[in-house]
């Protein structure tokens, strides 16, 4: 049964990405996970100050939802279908080395960074900034990896071709030219 | 009934998510290094099948099951808002290691400092949402 806790190759992840998003499709719906932040700001009361926050959140309970079942999925995956230990190619570990990030191979996500014991301002802020350009990237690009990558790109959209590629310019920027300076 | 079945859709979501690897940080650090061809299979056959199935339902005409049109909005036209909102995503997508999706998973698994990452993300909408109209688009 160890075959249970392997990781899904990209051609086992993939289709299984695009046969839940036509899923969705066929039952009305369009996947996309970053417009739950808006309603989640909707719920809050966000209405009262910008009226982009104004509209009928309980139209999108459905994807809240959906996001509800997307942590559950994750407390499955990670305690019963995984050693949650993630594998890269081992020529970036080096340099991974260098950012003080050892913990490749090791774990799912850097303990440096994500585990609670290490959490310091320095993480805080990393966690928190990185949060935020995610948030509010995606509700200016009007979609993230799910609503312009999956969705959008199926549909032959070319607003969401240009979003995807500002999505790795951002990352590249990010990865090759920022880390230096922030690990 | 239906809250039901949206749980379950949400939760296979979130194995895919979980079990693919596409919640992983150093997945996504190992694909902008272009280290490894995962990342790129994994969006690469999900927009290959995706743009075929949508093309068959649609060349079918096919309603969804409540009988409305699928719901394929298509996206305003137009460049700065795609390109600069992009750009803001991917750096943010380059630090955490998380979009959207894979945020809420990793908070089910149990890591902690990803809602500050979820925190973070919905202050961002909030400002998104502040700031709109003083941004192009």
């Amino acid at each position: 049964m160890n075959w249970i806790y392997e990781p899904w190759p990209w051609y086992i992840g993939g289709p299984a990405i695009a046969f839940f998003m036509l899923l969705l499709l066929v039952i009305g719906k369009q996947f996309g996970m970053s417009s739950n932040l808006r309603s989640i700001c909707s719920i809050g009361g966000g209405g009262k100050i910008a009226d982009f926050f104004n509209f009928d959140w309980k139209s999108q309970r459905w994807n809240l939802t959906i996001m509800i079942g997307a942590a559950i999925g994750g407390f499955i995956a990670a305690n019963y279908l995984s050693t949650n230990t993630v594998q890269i190619n081992e020529s970036l570990l080096p340099q991974l080395k260098a950012y003080g990030i050892n913990s490749a191979g090791k774990a799912y996500l850097p303990t440096e960074i994500f585990a609670l014991e290490n959490l310091n301002l320095k993480n805080f802020f990393i966690l928190l900034i990185g949060g935020l350009l995610v948030g509010f990237g995606a509700r200016y690009a009007g979609g993230c990896t799910s609503g312009h990558g999956i969705s959008g790109l199926s549909n032959l959209q070319l607003p969401s071709l240009i979003a995807i590629i500002g999505f790795f310019i951002g990352g590249l920027v990010m990865v090759h030219l920022l880390y230096p300076l922030i690990f | 009934m239906k809250t039901l079945l949206y749980l379950f859709l949400g939760t296979i979501f979130g194995i895919i998510m979980y079990k693919s690897e596409a919640a992983s940080w150093f997945r996504i650090y190992e694909m902008f290094n272009f280290a490894s061809f995962h990342m790129y299979g994994i969006m690469g056959s999900a927009v290959a099948i995706g743009i075929v199935g949508v093309q068959f339902l649609k060349k079918k005409n096919y309603k969804a099951l409540d009988g409305s049109d699928l719901s394929l909005q298509p996206k305003e036209k137009g460049i700065s808002r795609y390109l600069f909102g992009g750009i803001i995503f991917g750096l943010g997508w380059g630090l955490a290691g998380a979009c959207p999706g894979p945020m809420y998973t990793l908070a089910g698994v149990g890591y902690i400092s990803i809602l500050i990452v979820i925190a973070g993300a919905v202050l961002g909408t909030f400002l998104y949402g502040l700031l709109r109209k003083k941004l192009p688009h």
